[in-house]
């Protein structure tokens, strides 16, 4: 259900962007992480350079490798079957295969949740395409607060848990907001990531 | 070119997920690795949150994606799940766009 609304407002945000409806759908298909996603459709939106744009998406999908690391060991797949499974490695999926509670259940749990989670985010992106040129404009303007939501949202689960991550966010956010005036769209978002990111990690060591 | 950062973008965000099956576990022993990727998505994630609420093209501005934010904040104070945090951020803007 949420994965409904969520995969609606990203096909309609990317054709607010500029995307094509096919566009918008391949990004569904072929991306299939949400937060890059919107991340690169809102870097597009904003009119910021092709670079930024992928940049924004990569560093976002970066946390699928970390995921991808932990699942490595107990999913236990290789050859063709790794290769599809990858493509699944999100999330959500890792959410729910980590909390099943043996290998058997684990492997089970991330395909069902992997499957589910493809048909349901490619069938509301396609909705969320075709349909946003029928919205009004106070249905464009909620749209447009759906996304930030979204990503405060994301962000949630990290600021609750980890005082570093506060800090991080906090130090991400205010570059994000010094820099919008004076840097191409999309570069302030990558350039805040960076410096916050690997100077706190650094800083830490 | 909108066609060229689909593809790249795509592939790019696959073979990182693919990365993670593939590599070995011992790179995440790697603590500058840990903590890049643990960190960078917090300040990722609150720049962008920022920069779609707050920015139009370069300028810095306070309309009604604020109200929703704001909603959406305290959506997820109460612990509200993700649907009910969407729904709310936008149905508080078209409130405020409504009003204004």
């Amino acid at each position: 259900m949420a994965v409904g609304l969520y995969g609606a407002a990203f096909g309609a945000a990317a054709t607010a962007a500029g995307l094509s409806v096919l566009q918008t759908c391949m990004l569904s298909l072929l991306m299939f992480t949400g937060a890059s996603q919107f991340a690169l459709v809102g870097v597009l939106g904003a009119g910021g350079a092709p670079l930024a744009a992928v940049a924004s998406a990569l560093l976002l999908g970066a946390r699928n490798t970390l995921y991808g690391l932990r699942l490595a060991g107990p999913l236990g797949v290789r050859g063709l079957r790794r290769v599809v499974a990858a493509h699944a490695v999100i999330d959500e999926t890792t959410a729910m295969a980590l909390a099943a509670p043996h290998a058997a259940a684990l492997r089970l749990s991330f395909a069902v949740t992997g499957a589910s989670l493809f048909l349901g985010w490619n069938v509301s992106t396609l909705a969320g395409a075709l349909g946003s040129s029928l919205l009004g404009e106070s249905a464009q303007v909620a749209l447009d607060a759906v996304v930030p939501a979204a990503f405060l949202a994301l962000l949630w689960p990290r600021l609750r848990n980890s005082g570093t991550d506060r800090v991080v966010a906090a130090g991400g956010a205010v570059i994000a907001l010094a820099l919008s005036p004076v840097v191409p769209p999309g570069l302030q978002v990558m350039l805040a990531a960076a410096a916050v990111g690997l100077g706190f990690g650094w800083w830490r060591r | 070119m909108t066609w060229a950062i689909v593809l790249a973008g795509s592939l790019g965000c696959y073979l990182l997920k693919y990365l993670g099956l593939a590599a070995s576990p011992a790179l995440l022993e790697r603590p500058a690795v840990r903590r890049a990727v643990e960190l960078v998505p917090a300040a990722l994630l609150a720049a962008l949150v920022v920069v779609q609420a707050f920015t139009d093209q370069q300028a810095l501005v306070l309309d009604a994606r604020a109200a929703g934010l704001t909603a959406a904040f305290v959506a997820l104070l109460l612990r509200a799940p993700f649907l009910v945090v969407l729904l709310v951020a936008g149905g508080a803007a078209a409130g405020v766009h409504a009003l204004a």
